[in-house]
């Protein structure tokens, strides 16, 4: 679904990702962990195309087209899912409008009717319960006044209400208290399927003890510096990134 | 700064819809501005003898003066004798019905969206066009007469209710109040009269649709509305203007009187045409607009989505005067390209218990500029006036400029004045949220400009206030319901 | 209309006796531009609601006396001792009176026509009379036509001066209305630091009226604090202005306190002409009698990620006016700037006025600007229950507008400043 090749990008002239290298099938569920200032937010920003990120070698398909000839809002439309970081807030837009808006954008581009205000509530209602979110939040204003928690289930509706092919999760656990944990790991549990592949990021293991990963890479100085299974990412838990990251050499 | 164009810039780039001309017989006269122009408007209007002595009172005035230079525009000089200031579609015969008007202006209406046959006409809707300088038609009058209530074009107003017109034109407004107002009441050709009697809530909106149409006529439309105590009455303008190289000059003076406990709400949607992207054309559009809460409770509230002309020069302001009475201007001016726009309100408390409320939001796209301009003045006797002042600017793109000048005098110390303001740009950050969940940037823009206008739309009658989100978010597709 | 002919002759006067200090061209070009000009009248957009223009007649300009030690002594703010101190006496520079204490290797004071021929001509002819692109008006001009007598501070590069600098204005009123005309060029070189406070007193009981202009260039990682007290006799007038640019990246705090005067316009400009500059100003007001106190700040963002930050907050009683204008510019290239404003004030009687007006003038898109204004009263909750605490009404209204100005009060970084301030504070609001 997603082939990653040696991919290297920039920020501020400044060189991120130094050759990343991964394959994502459909139904599986990756796990990149790594210290902070490894690298996998830009990796997160890269696949879903902002454009202050600037890819200097390498190439990525997903779906076989060549992800970056794709603008940002073409990628979401052929099925990528970046759940944010740290989710903007938009004055004055009610989530609800903008999340009709976002649906139908990506009918159109697959060649469907837009969904009239009566379907479209009627798999908003379905898709509300699976991330147990109240009505109240989505007449409001897009994460505006939200708190961390709110942000993040969300991200999480949206992605219900998207149904995308690969969802890419940005540290979805950080700032989160354990209910909200519990809640946002459902939510992605309950969306996965055969067909779907989840791409999670996360600095901790504990997401992980509610996501059940096929596989875990750790990513440092912008590679991925081992890759395993999820013992890994207990092991990281239990002696800390210093085992992985002593040894590698950061000029190699 | 590079030249190509961003995911902003191509979002706020749009084309002028109603810059189409109507190829009809015009009576115009010539260029120039003298007595005996003046003489000739009113002699074609077949005014009464004050009417005319009014007029050149003010032109007197209007000799006298200098075009004031505060205001944050620029423009080239205006030659004042190189403008036509009479232009009328010709009749073709007295009309006696609204269904008798020349086909060919009924569809350039048609095209505007405002439909004056009777058939097709806007439920609940009254309208008056006026095309140039004379109103067309008027619909509904008949329905509006027996509960009393007169609305028709202030030169049949001038006929018919001379009373009126006398005891109230230039009460708000003074023909001496500024450059451009004494311009139009020595020149004023057409506009709307709404007179709403003691008691009377006026069942349907009242609207009149300004359209320019003859090449290098000004437009210089008067408008006067009085509600009589406990009366109600909301009120919308629109206007629009064909696409023309030339500047074209468009100089109302709008004067509202609202008595005890009577309300008045004025809509405005103002779309002239704007000039092209060089900056070329469009309409300078100045404009004294005024309202006096005469009695004690009373209620003005202005609302306006400005987004056409090349460069606007308007605030329409409140005079408190009855005690407990309220003062509201709602607005929201985008400008783009070269646009340049001064506006504002001024909101003048003199009564006791006087309570002002103020919403500007400007957005600024391409070169323009645009500058909120207020003033919240509470005088000795305001004892426990009020105001509230919120104003944001937008700013899209890095070429264009935001400014803010509130003025603010109080005078009594059991005044409550307050002034907030912001400026921001839509964030990237924003914009890749948006787009990351496949909405394009153009929808994304759109999107966000509206959420930012919100509070000021919210205020707009509901017909108006869909034309308005629409001219506001240009070409979104329907993608956003 | 007063006649202002009496000018013509002054200015002839003082270019043929000064014509080879250097600074004859300055005078020459303001002094053109004030005859374009003109005085400010209250259709000139930055002299709305404050006038000065009778301050300019010629009763006013008379020469003064001499001041001796021991009428400066009684004027002298505490910590003097410490103080490098610098006297201007009716507007003009006197190193007699002026004391320095820190050595020339760290500050460095000249009269400004020694500086502009010696070591520093260079600095003082690229940065006197700056501030004259800023300021078009006439009164501004009128200071640069006659500047004969000033000063100029170089504080050396890499240096802290373990000194305070203290600026005291001296108007002898004794005998006759005056005028003066101060003016001071300070340079703030890399990497040092100046703490600054200036003050003004009239003698006698004449009316006085000081048109002042100080301009301060901060360079590269330099710091500067400067404090202006203003507390002088009733009938004393002035027009203040403080044009600071930072040239380099580098750290700016103001603080104007105004209480006691006749009509005070203070111009405080502020010209951050490098990336990463950062501004603080601060204005405290506190109003009686028939006090007219006009503030107007001027922010100029002309480079990028610059941030600045002002409070300004007064208080109007009696028949006083309060007037604050604050203009905030953002040019094209000044992106990623933070710019906020707020400016509070209280009336306390229907019979003064707040005029207020913030100005933001913007065009960079990618900034954060806010101002906010307010006028409104003390609040009647807090005074009641002072008041049921059994203490008197004008006492507990004393402490609350204590209270009210201690969040500006609290950016006077020097305490012996700052204490002198509030005790200057409590005499003028206790005196009914």
């Amino acid at each position: 679904m997603l082939s990653i090749k040696n991919i290297h990008a920039n920020v501020e002239g400044k060189e991120i990702l130094k050759g990343i290298n991964l394959e994502i099938k459909a139904g599986e569920v990756h796990a990149i962990m790594g210290p902070n200032g490894s690298g996998k937010s830009t990796l997160a920003s890269v696949l879903a195309g902002r454009e202050q990120y600037e890819v200097t070698a390498g190439e990525v398909s997903f779906l076989d087209k060549d992800l970056l000839e794709l603008s940002p809002e073409d990628r979401a439309r052929e099925g990528l899912f970046l759940a944010f970081q740290y989710p903007v807030e938009i004055p004055g837009v009610s989530t609800t409008n903008f999340i009709k808006a976002a649906v139908n954008e990506k009918r159109k581009y697959h060649g469907l009717e837009p969904l009239d205000s009566v379907s479209f509530l009627k798999i908003m209602k379905e898709k509300m319960k699976l991330v147990e979110i109240d009505q109240s939040l989505l007449s409001r204003s897009i994460n505006e006044g939200f708190s961390g928690g709110e942000k993040k289930r969300n991200e999480i509706f949206q992605m219900a209400m998207l149904e995308p092919k690969l969802a890419i999760l940005d540290e979805t656990d950080s700032g989160l208290d354990i209910d909200a944990l519990r809640i946002v790991a459902n939510g992605i549990n309950k969306l996965h399927s055969p067909e779907r592949a989840v791409l999670v990021i996360t600095h901790y293991q504990r997401l992980l003890d509610y996501i059940q990963p096929d596989y875990v890479h750790v990513l440092y100085n912008g590679r991925i510096v081992k890759s395993g299974t999820k013992e890994l990412a207990l092991e990281l838990e239990e002696k800390g990134y210093d085992f992985i990251t002593e040894g590698v050499d950061l000029n190699a | 700064m590079k030249e190509k164009q961003g995911p902003l810039e191509q979002a706020v780039s749009n084309d002028y819809k109603y810059g189409f001309v109507t190829d009809i017989d015009t009576d115009t006269i010539a260029k120039g501005l003298n007595e005996d122009v003046i003489r000739l408007i009113s002699h074609k209007k077949n005014e009464p003898e004050w009417m005319l002595e009014w007029r050149l009172k003010a032109y007197a005035y209007w000799l006298k003066m200098v075009e004031p230079d505060w205001a944050n525009v620029k423009y080239p000089i205006i030659d004042y004798q190189d403008i036509i200031y009479y232009a009328a579609p010709k009749p073709k015969k007295q009309l006696n019905s609204l269904d008798e008007v020349d086909p060919e202006l009924l569809s350039t209406f048609e095209k505007l969206g405002i439909s004056l046959s009777e058939q097709k006409r806007l439920t609940g809707v009254a309208v008056d066009v006026v095309m140039d300088s004379v109103s067309i038609a008027t619909s509904f009058k008949e329905q509006l007469a027996e509960i009393g209530v007169i609305f028709c074009s202030i030169s049949e107003a001038i006929q018919l209710h001379p009373e009126l017109v006398r005891k109230h034109l230039g009460s708000v407004v003074p023909m001496t109040d500024n450059y451009f107002a004494a311009l139009n009441s020595a020149v004023f050709t057409d506009g709307s009269f709404c007179y709403i009697p003691k008691g009377v809530r006026c069942p349907m909106e009242l609207s009149t649709y300004f359209r320019i149409n003859t090449e290098n006529a000004g437009q210089f439309e008067r408008t006067l509305i009085v509600a009589e105590d406990e009366s109600y009455v909301s009120y919308l303008e629109g206007c629009t203007a064909p696409m023309r190289d030339e500047n074209q000059l468009h100089a109302a003076v709008v004067e509202l009187i609202a008595m005890e406990k009577a309300e008045i709400k004025y809509s405005t949607v103002q779309n002239w045409y704007p000039g092209d992207k060089e900056g070329k054309g469009g309409i300078y559009n100045f404009v004294t607009k005024r309202g006096i809460c005469k009695g004690d409770h009373s209620k003005i509230s202005w609302t306006q989505v400005e987004t056409g002309s090349a460069i606007t020069w308007k605030y329409p302001s409140v005079i408190l005067k009855g005690d407990y009475s309220i003062g509201e201007f709602y607005s929201v001016a985008f400008t783009n390209n070269h646009q340049q726009a001064d506006t504002g309100t001024k909101m003048m408390h003199l009564g006791k218990n006087t309570r002002s409320r103020i919403v500007a939001k400007g957005i600024s796209a391409g070169h323009s500029q645009n500058s909120y301009r207020g003033l919240v003045r509470a005088s000795k006797q305001a004892i426990n006036a009020r105001n509230y002042s919120q104003c944001d600017s937008l700013l899209l793109g890095d070429k264009c400029g935001a400014h803010t000048f509130p003025y603010i005098e109080v005078k009594n110390k059991t005044a409550i004045v307050e002034h907030e303001a912001t400026t921001s740009k839509i964030g990237e950050d924003q914009l890749f949220y948006c787009r990351q969940r496949g909405i394009d940037p153009e929808a994304a823009v759109a999107l966000i400009v509206n959420g930012f206008a919100k509070e000021v739309m919210n205020q707009l009658p509901m017909e108006f206030a869909i034309e308005a989100q629409k001219l506001l978010t240009i070409s979104m597709e329907g993608s956003v319901g | 209309m007063i006649d202002l002919t009496y000018l013509n002759d002054r200015f002839e006067h003082l270019q043929q006796a000064s014509a080879d200090d250097g600074i004859a061209v300055i005078r020459k070009n303001s002094f053109d531009s004030f005859n374009k000009t003109g005085l400010p009248t209250y259709r000139t957009e930055d002299w709305k609601y404050t006038s000065i223009s009778n301050l300019f007649d010629e009763s006013f300009a008379q020469a003064g006396h001499t001041i001796t030690l021991a009428d400066l002594d009684a004027l002298r703010m505490p910590g003097h001792h410490k103080a490098n101190e610098l006297v201007f006496v009716n507007g003009r520079f006197d190193a007699t009176l002026s004391n320095i204490l820190s050595t020339d290797d760290e500050l460095t004071v000249l009269s400004l026509k020694d500086a502009a021929k010696g070591e520093y001509k260079d600095l003082v002819a690229r940065y006197l009379n700056k501030s004259s692109e800023y300021m078009k008006d006439g009164v501004h001009a009128l200071n640069g036509a006659f500047i004969e007598e000033g000063v100029f501070v170089y504080i050396h590069k890499g240096k802290t001066p373990q000194h305070p600098l203290y600026i005291y204005h001296i108007l002898d009123g004794r005998d006759h209305p005056v005028m003066a005309q101060p003016r001071g060029l300070i340079y703030v070189a890399e990497n040092s630091r100046l703490q600054l406070t200036e003050t003004y007193a009239t003698l006698g009981v004449s009316d006085s009226f000081c048109n002042g202009v100080l301009e301060v260039v901060v360079d590269q990682n330099a710091y500067v604090e400067y404090y202006k007290i203003q507390n002088d006799k009733s009938n004393a007038s002035q027009v203040s202005t403080t044009h600071i640019t930072q040239i380099g990246r580098s750290y700016v705090h103001t603080v104007t306190v105004t209480l006691n005067g006749g009509v005070v316009r203070n111009n405080m400009n502020l010209v951050l002409d490098a990336a990463g500059n950062e501004t603080h100003l601060y204005g405290l007001y506190l109003l009686k009698g028939k006090t007219h106190a006009d503030n107007h700040t001027m922010i100029d963002n002309k480079q990028p990620n610059c941030f600045s930050n002002q409070l300004y907050k007064g208080i109007a009683d009696d028949f006083s006016t309060a007037v604050f204008n604050g203009k905030i510019m953002v040019q094209p290239d000044a992106q990623k700037t933070n710019s906020f404003q707020s400016n509070k004030n209280i009336l306390l009687s229907d019979n003064a006025t707040i005029n207020t007006k913030p100005q933001l003038e913007i065009f960079a898109d990618d900034v954060k600007c806010s101002h906010g204004c307010t006028v409104g009263q003390l609040d009647e909750e807090a005074l009641f229950y002072l008041r049921a605490r059994g203490i008197p009404k004008d006492k507990a209204e004393v402490l609350l507008l204590q209270a009210y100005a201690a969040d500006v009060l609290a950016h006077i970084k020097p305490m012996a400043i700052r204490a002198y301030v509030e005790k200057l504070i409590y005499e003028h609001l206790s005196i009914v």
